[in-house]
């Protein structure tokens, strides 16, 4: 994944995950989403940067959000996206991943954004790839542009991340969204809390950098931002936690427990939100305290940046593979 | 009659502790002496000079999977005989969970058949537990055993039922029959794939903790105590593991155990970036259970080293880590892995061997792995210092999925002997 520094200043090929990067390439991507992010309020919204390009969504997991997020992302630059749902073609015909990524590398583009429901998946694909990679969230591993969109998110409403407490609630370990969080704000300089049950955390989740809490009322003490994570509806019902009405009673977002953060604490979810859940209804929609839908927002200009990162160095880019094996393969064709 | 001189070789038998340079004379398929200087006693014999090299009874590998019958384009019999060869394997004994599994007295006459007929390393094998390897209902325990089967174990799937187990042992016992389980509680591993911890965390992998293993080892204790029956624990990863079957080897249950190299080898970090073929069952664990493993091995605790010979195609492990099959191959790797514990000075040379010889043949009953006058001429000879790199690329097993490629090792075989017939001879 290390390379030269390409003509954006990014030392990588991909975006796998946040794991990795350092604060500048970080703040880098932050800077550029923040112009995009202006341009995103014009009437006028279209460049010409990614004219010629093209960027495949590949995705192996149903997702309508991120996809939609990252298609209207690439058309803003003028590239050209096609979006592919391979959970419902080639892989029920028997198609391998391996597979699905060679057909995908012979139409010549120049970014896949991959999701995939097993971890390390995305990554083994981009091993087998020429083009640059965007990880749209891969099993329980990491969701790169979701934390910097969330980064984003912050930033433009505190000014900053260093210093900031900030708590990740829910199910902890399921959630790629939670790991890519905690990587990036531990990297950034915040201080982050996780509060869960403990049927939702992960072992050794404090190794990575985060202080756990079983309880709302302790973990949400003092703290700037909120970040309430998605359960989904098969772990609700007696296999994580007993039910919906005692998740929401103990670890559930109402005002109740929000008293115990800052006066000036912010909410923010990744979305879809099971309201009544993990998240009150008019908590959500609260537009002082709620930023839920400045980062579906955050999250075109943040991706619109990643892609002009990415595809910075397309120019000179060396081939993954010799000249000569990409010779036997057009013989072979 | 063909006679063969080995000249010079350090012996090394561990059923008798026997350790000294002399010759070993081979006739008709059998060992015919032993001795400081046979030369005068067979001049027309071919010889070998073995001078620095040790010459051991041939290993006897408890646990290998051959995928033969069902699955031969990983492995077959001649494939994994050829691998089983050039690792100095002389006796190996598969898992029955082939496809059919080996739940009826026809399969196991069609692998022996088809051993005899390869004519390369020595094959039994392991009969089911329970029909079709489904934990439910006995397989016909005492005429598979009539057969050849030279234990019952459902491969690399746990015995789960307590109910079931306690017949599967009571009816074993009643034959006087061995029983050996894959010690991990199936509900505490369920979708699990690497061990519980930070990496697993880190990864985002659904992860089994070390309890799987010593929950399931324990309840198969209390079993074991109330039947009586010979219970031997497969590839132990866990210090709690260990120390379990140490205690109830000193309260004189009848209870074996071992393990296999990469859980004295490698620990969890051997995953690196979701690496497919260090995905195993058991998981790898920690660094301090690998070190528990290895004071298993020194102290007797853990009796047996077995490859755990897992072939998997590249299909079976090209895909995302969750999708990959669990093993790795090991009967090319496992005397330069094992004697990784003698060269780090873990344990002595003659402890190594007996680990892979004669602890497993005593285990299964096999009259085998002695060097002496009457016994079958099951040899390897190896060079224990000789240091090369594992080149997976090179193995004659189909399959290559191992974590070792490049790993620097020492010790080779030399010549691999099966009653007398050499089946193995390495390149100089």
């Amino acid at each position: 994944m290390q390379g030269s520094v390409n003509a954006a200043g990014f030392g990588h090929r991909h975006l796998l995950g946040i794991e990795g990067l350092s604060p500048a390439e970080i703040d880098r991507f932050l800077d550029l989403a923040d112009g995009y992010v202006e341009l995103n309020r014009q009437a006028e919204k279209k460049r010409a940067l990614l004219r010629g390009r093209t960027i495949i969504n590949c995705f192996f997991e149903n997702s309508t959000r991120t996809r939609t997020s990252f298609e209207v992302a690439g058309k803003r630059l003028g590239g050209d996206v096609i979006n592919m749902a391979v959970a419902v073609s080639s892989m029920v015909k028997g198609e391998t991943m391996i597979d699905t990524a060679m057909t995908l590398n012979a139409m010549h583009p120049d970014v896949l954004v991959v999701r995939h429901p097993e971890s390390g998946a995305v990554q083994l694909l981009s091993e087998k790839v020429d083009c640059a990679v965007i990880n749209a969230g891969d099993g329980s591993h990491e969701h790169p542009t979701q934390a910097l969109l969330d980064a984003l998110t912050i930033r433009r409403r505190k000014g900053r991340l260093d210093g900031l407490l900030v708590a990740i609630c829910g199910d902890v370990l399921h959630s790629r969204v939670a790991r890519s969080n905690i990587a990036l704000l531990n990297i950034m300089g915040a201080r982050v809390r996780v509060v869960a049950p403990r049927t939702l955390l992960p072992a050794a989740i404090e190794r990575l950098g985060v202080e756990v809490f079983h309880d709302m009322g302790r973990g949400l003490a003092g703290v700037d931002i909120v970040m309430m994570l998605r359960l989904q509806s098969e772990r609700m019902h007696g296999s994580f936690v007993p039910s919906t009405r005692e998740y929401f009673h103990f670890f559930g977002l109402d005002y109740e427990k929000l008293r115990a953060a800052k006066p000036d604490a912010l909410i923010m979810h990744p979305g879809p939100m099971n309201r009544g859940v993990e998240i009150g209804s008019e908590i959500a929609d609260d537009i002082d305290r709620s930023l839920i839908r400045h980062q579906v927002e955050m999250g075109v200009a943040v991706r619109m940046a990643c892609l002009e990162i990415l595809t910075g160095d397309l120019g000179n880019r060396p081939p993954l593979s010799s000249p000569a094996e990409r010779g036997r393969g057009r013989e072979r064709a | 009659m063909s006679r063969l001189l080995i000249q010079g070789a350090r012996l090394l038998d561990p059923a008798s502790g026997l350790d000294r340079t002399g010759d070993l004379l081979i006739e008709a398929g059998r060992i015919a002496a032993i001795g400081g200087d046979l030369a005068g006693c067979a001049e027309d014999a071919e010889t070998v000079a073995a001078a620095g090299l040790c010459l051991a009874p041939g290993l006897v590998d408890m646990r290998v999977q051959l995928r033969e019958p069902g699955a031969e384009h990983m492995e077959s019999i001649e494939s994994g005989g050829r691998a089983a060869a050039a690792g100095g394997v002389t006796t190996m004994v598969a898992l029955p969970n082939t496809e059919p599994p080996v739940d009826d007295v026809s399969v196991v006459e069609f692998l022996a058949r088809r051993a005899r007929e390869a004519k390369l390393a020595k094959i039994h094998t392991y009969a089911a537990a329970t029909k079709g390897l489904k934990g439910r209902r006995l397989t016909e325990m005492g005429l598979l055993a009539a057969n050849g089967a030279l234990g019952f174990t459902d491969g690399v799937k746990a015995v789960a039922d307590a109910l079931v187990m306690r017949r599967v042992l009571a009816y074993a016992r009643s034959f006087d029959l061995l029983v050996l389980q894959h010690p991990q509680e199936p509900s505490l591993a369920a979708a699990g794939e690497v061990n519980e911890g930070e990496i697993a965390t880190r990864l985002g992998l659904p992860a089994i903790p070390a309890a799987a293993e010593i929950i399931m080892i324990e309840r198969d204790l209390r079993l074991v105590e109330l039947t009586g029956a010979r219970y031997h624990a497969a590839h132990l990863s866990t210090a709690a593991a260990v120390e379990a079957i140490r205690r109830a080897k000193v309260l004189g249950l009848p209870v074996t155990c071992d393990t296999a190299p990469p859980y004295f080898t490698l620990n969890e970090t051997a995953i690196g970036d979701y690496r497919t073929f260090a995905k195993l069952s058991p998981p790898l664990r920690g660094e301090a259970d690998r070190r528990a493993v290895i004071d298993g091995l020194r102290d007797g605790t853990i009796d047996a080293i077995a490859s755990d010979h897992a072939p998997w195609d590249q299909d079976s492990k090209r895909l995302p880590f969750s999708s990959a099959a669990y093993g790795i191959v090991g009967l090319e790797t496992l005397l330069p892995l094992s004697l990784e514990l003698y060269h780090n000075r873990d344990l002595g040379l003659l402890e190594v061997i007996s680990r892979l010889t004669s602890n497993p043949a005593r285990i299964l009953r096999l009259p085998v792995a002695r060097l002496a006058p009457g016994a079958p001429a099951d040899l390897v000879l190896f060079d224990p210092d000789h240091a090369w790199r594992i080149s997976t690329d090179r193995f004659r097993s189909k399959s290559k999925n191992a974590p070792f490629d490049g790993r620097a090792v020492r010790g080779r075989v030399v010549r691999t002997i099966v009653d007398g017939r050499t089946i193995f001879r390495g390149e100089d």
